[in-house]
């Protein structure tokens, strides 16, 4: 693939958000759309979500992550979007520039007229909750552990506590349990459950898995691994309860605490964040502060469906093709002005077409090398000559100007440039 | 002899209460449903409880060493172990496509085991 200078919609991320969006952004009317993508293949996280549950509100229908990834994948190839893989986004400008690098290229620029954010969100870790204790080896996020035991093939550990009720916490006990892995308890400092109720049935009562309510780590005990965590209860005002201390002996401690949207390319992109959620705000087209730059899905706020992040993505893609449009379109109006035999500069550099059906427009120039004798000021579209003006000489320290009339458009309108020159006569 | 059953609705994301009154294993009444999968999810969990589940098996040669696999329908909750020891022993070979049947009508349930994704080669 030949990668181009300017692309109308540049998607960042290739999980549900960025392939919606890019889906949706082709299917607007995008010429152009290109997805960067850091893993080395589409799909996001959905890749590793290989529970079913997904789909029903859009499909209809119950598909496991990859399922419903892959039918994204299908119209993104089909619908011919560019793909970048293995692509790490270095910065983004509010003036919507993309610097990113690669193995294969290098470091590279690219241009976006729209850009969609879609770089969803990332786990919350052992330092963001700060657990005090060792810090052996096995303490690892949910989403982690969900990775290497249905991605990559790893286990994690033999014994596990997990901390947190959210849905991958619950999702991977039941799934370390299938494996084989003994899944001591589930705590959840809360008094109530974080992830939805029907991943308690099936995940945890299905298993008889634990749960505890008001519950914590206190401690995590082990020297090159973990070997227990001290799990406490908390009282109303999150303080432990003496006594209600218990040595939970395990191998592992999985983390599920919370999802953070990622944001770091937003901030340098000058997009203002909400506080609250961590993600950009967003006007109903899903256009953040910064005009042409778009969020959709987890990089905005967490959701808890799948379903609701391809929605809100289809019409982030949606609006950002339709902005590209209109910019692309403003581009095509606009005719360069190059400055050709002695002629030093030309001001305006460009000028919008459109303009002179309205009312004549005056271009204004310097001269490289005078000229004393009679000379044309001569405007070309390639061998077309679009209008001249005499001048008895001309000199750099003098302004030359030469008026295009209401009568050049037609010549005008089918210029790609117009080259301005002044020759002796 | 009449009881009532508390139970979770797993049909979909919402997890409706249900109360379900039940004289043995007939059903005689659900409250709390919101829709009306919410009473076929009582008739089958109080007569024959079954679950969608997922796992892996390993690919050959394949782009990642795993495949993720699904049960196309639920299956009964009792074969949930035993069909996971089934699939340790599958071993498939890269290129394989999304929908390839690895375990056909498992444990004669009628229900077979696919893949949930394209696994393309190294």
């Amino acid at each position: 693939m030949l990668l181009k200078n300017v692309y109308d919609v540049v998607v960042i991320g290739s999980g549900p958000g960025g392939l919606a969006a890019a889906v949706a952004a082709k299917k607007e009317g995008a010429e152009d759309v290109l997805i960067i993508e850091r893993d080395v293949e589409l799909g996001g996280i959905l890749l590793q979500c290989i529970h079913n549950g997904f789909g029903v509100e859009i499909f209809k229908e119950d598909l496991p992550g990859p399922s419903y990834a892959q039918r994204f994948i299908k119209d993104v190839f089909s619908l011919g979007v560019e793909i970048l893989l293995d692509t790490m986004v270095l910065d983004i400008t509010p003036q919507r520039k993309i610097y990113a690098s690669n193995k294969r290229l290098g470091f590279v620029e690219i241009e976006a007229r729209s850009i969609v954010l879609a770089m969803g969100c990332r786990e919350k870790t052992r330092a963001q909750i700060r657990i005090p204790g060792t810090r052996p080896a096995g303490v690892f996020t949910a989403g982690t552990a969900q990775r290497w035991v249905n991605v990559e093939g790893y286990m994690p550990g033999k014994q596990v506590v997990i901390l947190g009720s959210g849905d991958i916490g619950m999702i991977m006990a039941r799934r370390l349990t299938f494996e084989g892995v003994k899944v001591e308890r589930v705590l959840e400092v809360m008094p109530y459950l974080t992830g939805l109720t029907r991943n308690y049935v099936q995940c945890l009562l299905d298993f008889d898995i634990p749960l505890q309510l008001r519950h914590t780590v206190k401690r995590i005990l082990g020297n090159d691994r973990v070997e227990a965590v001290e799990a406490v209860q908390v009282d109303e005002k999150w303080n432990p309860v003496p006594g209600s201390e218990e040595i939970i002996p395990c191998d592992t401690l999985l983390l599920s605490v919370g999802l953070i949207p990622e944001n770091e390319l937003s901030r340098k992109a000058g997009v203002k964040l909400d506080p609250v959620t961590g993600g950009p705000f967003v006007d109903d087209n899903f256009q953040t502060s910064v005009p042409g730059i778009f969020a959709a899905g987890n990089v905005v706020h967490v959701y808890d469906l799948v379903d609701w992040v391809t929605e809100a993505a289809f019409q982030a893609g949606k609006c950002a093709a339709k902005h590209a449009i209109i910019i692309r379109r403003k581009e095509s109006n606009y005719v360069p002005l190059i400055a050709g035999d002695n002629v030093r500069y030309i001001v305006p550099q460009m000028l919008d077409k459109r303009n002179l059906e309205e009312h004549e427009i005056r271009l204004q120039m310097r001269v490289a090398q005078p000229i004393e004798q009679p000379v044309w000021v001569e405007v070309h579209d390639k061998e077309n000559l679009v209008a001249r003006k005499g001048e008895r000489y001309v000199r750099p320290g003098e302004m030359v100007t030469v008026n295009l009339k209401q009568k050049n458009f037609t010549d005008v309108e089918k210029a790609e440039n117009l080259t301005i020159s002044i020759i002796p006569r | 002899m009449e009881e009532t059953k508390k139970m979770i609705c797993i049909s979909c994301p919402q997890g409706c209460s249900l109360d379900v009154k039940v004289d043995g294993s007939i059903i005689l009444k659900v409250d709390g449903a919101s829709c009306k999968q919410g009473a076929d999810y009582a008739e089958h969990e109080i007569t024959d409880p079954r679950r969608m589940i997922a796992s892996t098996v390993r690919v050959k040669n394949g782009f990642h060493p795993l495949v993720p696999v699904y049960t196309k329908m639920p299956i009964p909750k009792n074969m949930i172990i035993d069909v996971l020891t089934e699939l340790r022993k599958v071993e498939l070979t890269a290129p394989v496509e999304l929908g390839t049947i690895v375990i056909k009508n498992v444990f004669g349930t009628g229900i077979d085991v696919i893949t949930s994704r394209d696994m393309p080669t190294q």
